[in-house]
């Protein structure tokens, strides 16, 4: 076999040589979206309720996807008045599925921006913007120790993934699936997997009506519902609320590192109602400072001794625009807050609102 | 009246000039959305399809090359389309990202500090020439380089000397070369001569036009032409065309800007102290629109609303044509000065006043007030 680089390769070599600034893909992007590879695309093919507030997106991953393991969620991008909103889901189908393509479980959270979007206006045709599948949360391997899920709400989507692709592959291990929902129209995928728990006798399914038995979880709780949680080994999606409930009773055990836990979303920094500042924190220079709410983020980046390009420092020539990797700052123009992690913006006219991490 | 600049207003009338350009800029941006969204994606989709469909149509002449007015027309019609593409990814597309005026959307694809364009001067020297050194100091003499380009004396305000006498042939050849003198334009070559900068300062800033134009070069005058294998020459000379046609093009639109008849230049004293309504009114002196029709003002990149781009160098370029009438019926109630003119004269009195300022006329120091 010939190791050195293929004709096709070669090819491609000379395709981005006279496609030059852009690459081929940016004109086979002309004819199908999902053809392009400089930017990864799916096209919405089916949408599907599950419950009054969530919908399933059924998507096509345009070429260069790479297949996710059951457990993982995917950054998906999409333009709302105009600007780009990326937000992180939970791949709910199975690796294993013929046609490759992956389903997605949106619940439509009030007051939102992005969901109620996903959840109720896309339609089949659609084309978003796709990550690579990410995560650490990959479940059980065959023949491995008694699992046990806690779930709650959407924080079904993930083990949903994990218990399709054990009963598409015949190895279901032993497994006790405990679920929080509001009430039963509410569980999503519910009928699906009472469907699996009644045909694969390892796979046991406990639904709690949080409205009818709103008891917290506690180690009493457990001993109730799975008697035998102490010996198994546990993944958890769910509220924050519930996640530390249970991580107390894990702790408590002295059974810490059988707990794999995963949170909903980043973690969100709340926006204050004043124009106060926060702490600043610059990454690629490791240094913190702190900064009030009106000194622009240039000022405050020099101040600590901080290198910032700049150029005008008045906001339009944009050589001191900088990532925004966590936090919210404000729009000294407009007043606006920004707070989408990966937004670049104009640190010469834009202060902390809260806290802040800059890629500076 | 504290300020230098050559118009009668007083400092309060400035500065609510300035109190109401802001509130102009506030609403536009506040109204941005999908409909803005959709016209940059479609702009930026006409302009692939033309530059793939006038490649293809130029190697689709290759095999009607026996007869000749077919070949000819083909060939013509495929280096027009990639010329209009070439200007449109210049001009309406690629300057008006790389200045961040689709930053809004938050879109890595269409984004100021990732866009490439095709245009031998590599993006990220463009925006410190232009976006900072240009946008900053409008017509300010010694410190825009644009004024003139460090080797046109486009200003009675610029001393003569005897290297001035050949300006119309260094504008002529300029013109045709236009991507060239802006990829020239970041390393000062002017600071370099006075002895200001070294070779060592500016080697990597010439590394990276290096880099830039090879890749350039390679693919029009190199790849394209050697894919046509014995028709090597006619693809070549297409696509040199094509780049010469962008050249032209954007000479004659960009020398509009700030050189025709009225255009007010400006000295560092004149300036000192510069309030927001200030600069406002300095850009809005030294700029001058072109008028005309729709498809006029995308094929200059919409600077033909060189005035409006000025003051709001961040606003998407399609905007400007709603903001116009607003800015001028300001100016006209501040007793501002707006230059706009056809093409004709826009361009006439530029080349005039470099033919003109060949010749050693004497040097003023002060400009008298207009009437």
């Amino acid at each position: 076999m010939n190791n050195g680089p293929s004709i096709w390769s070669r090819l491609a070599d000379v395709a981005s040589l006279v496609a030059t600034p852009l690459a081929p893909s940016h004109y086979l992007a002309l004819v199908s979206p999902l053809a392009a590879t400089h930017a990864l695309q799916a096209r919405v093919v089916a949408v599907r309720d599950e419950t009054a507030d969530a919908r399933t997106l059924t998507l096509r991953p345009g070429r260069g996807w790479r297949p996710h393991r059951a457990g993982q969620h995917v950054r998906v991008s999409l333009a709302i008045d105009g600007r780009i909103a990326t937000r992180t889901y939970s791949i709910s189908s199975s690796p294993d599925r013929r046609d490759g393509r992956i389903e997605i479980t949106v619940k439509a959270v009030l007051g939102g921006r992005v969901s109620p979007v996903l959840a109720r206006e896309v339609r089949p045709g659609a084309v978003l913007s796709l990550g690579q599948p990410e995560g650490a949360l990959v479940g059980p391997v065959g023949g491995s120790r008694p699992a046990l899920f806690v779930t709650a709400g959407s924080g079904i989507t993930p083990i949903a993934s994990m218990v399709r692709t054990f009963a598409a592959r015949g190895a279901m291990p032993d497994v006790a699936h405990l679920h929080y929902a509001p009430t039963g129209p509410e569980v999503i995928f519910g009928d699906e997997l009472r469907a699996l728990a009644a045909a694969h006798p390892w796979y046991r399914l406990i639904i709690v009506h949080t409205r009818d038995d709103p008891r917290r979880v506690s180690a009493d709780r457990l001993d109730e519902l799975v008697p035998d949680w102490r010996t198994r080994e546990t993944w958890a999606c769910a509220p924050r609320g519930l996640l530390e409930a249970i991580a107390a009773c894990f702790e408590r055990e002295g059974r810490t590192s059988a707990l794999h836990i995963e949170r909903f979303g980043a973690a969100i920094v709340p926006v204050p109602a004043s124009a106060t500042g926060g702490r600043v924190r610059f990454e690629a220079t490791g240094t913190a400072t702190r900064a009030d709410g009106r000194t622009p983020l240039l000022r405050v980046a020099e101040a600590a001794g901080v290198h910032a390009p700049h150029g005008c420092r008045m906001g339009i020539c944009h050589t001191c625009d900088a990532t925004l990797l966590s936090g919210c700052v404000r729009d000294l123009r407009t007043g606006d807050q920004i707070d989408e992690p990966g937004r670049r913006i104009q640190i010469c006219v834009c202060a902390a609102a809260g806290d802040v991490d800059l890629a500076l | 009246m504290t300020h230098q600049l050559p118009v009668s207003i007083d400092d309060a009338d400035i500065e609510q000039f300035g109190r109401e350009l802001d509130a102009i800029q506030r609403e536009v941006k506040a109204s941005l959305g999908e409909l803005d969204r959709r016209y940059i994606l479609r702009m930026i989709e006409i302009q692939r399809t033309l530059a793939l469909g006038g490649r293809v149509l130029i190697f689709a002449s290759l095999p009607l090359l026996p007869a000749v007015p077919l070949f000819l027309g083909v060939i013509g019609l495929g280096t027009g389309a990639l010329g209009i593409s070439k200007i449109l990814e210049n001009m309406e597309i690629g300057h008006n990202v790389i200045h961040g005026q689709w930053d809004w959307m938050g879109d890595p694809q269409i984004h100021s500090s990732t866009w490439e364009w095709d245009n031998v001067c590599p993006a990220e020297q463009w925006k410190h020439s232009h976006n900072v050194v240009h946008h900053s100091w409008t017509n300010v003499i010694g410190r825009d380089r644009d004024v003139g380009y460090a080797i046109l004396r486009v200003t009675e305000q610029q001393p003569w000397k005897p290297a001035y006498l050949a300006q119309p042939l260094y504008s002529a050849a300029l013109a045709g070369l236009f991507e060239w003198g802006i990829a020239m334009h970041d390393l000062d070559l002017g600071a370099l001569r006075r002895g200001k900068l070294t070779l060592a300062d500016i080697r990597d800033r010439l590394a990276g036009i290096g880099r830039k134009a090879g890749k350039q070069v390679m693919k029009d005058y190199v790849l394209w032409p050697l894919l046509a294998g014995p028709c090597f020459l006619p693809v070549l000379l297409a696509n040199a065309a094509a780049n010469v046609m962008r050249n032209l093009w954007s000479f004659a639109i960009i020398f509009c800007g700030h050189f025709p008849d009225g255009a007010h230049v400006f000295t560092e004293a004149q300036i000192g102290g510069e309030t927001r309504g200030r600069w406002y009114l300095r850009q809005v002196l030294g700029s001058c629109n072109i008028s005309g029709g729709p498809l006029f003002h995308v094929m200059s990149g919409n600077l033909s609303h060189q005035i409006e781009h000025h003051l709001f160098p961040d606003l998407p370029s399609h905007r400007y044509p709603e903001v116009a009438p607003r800015v001028r019926a300001l100016c006209a109630r501040f007793g501002i000065p707006y230059n706009t003119g056809s093409f004709a004269r826009q361009l006439g009195t530029t080349l005039r006043t470099i033919v003109r300022l060949a010749l050693p006329t004497r040097t003023t120091r002060t400009r008298p007030l207009p009437a």
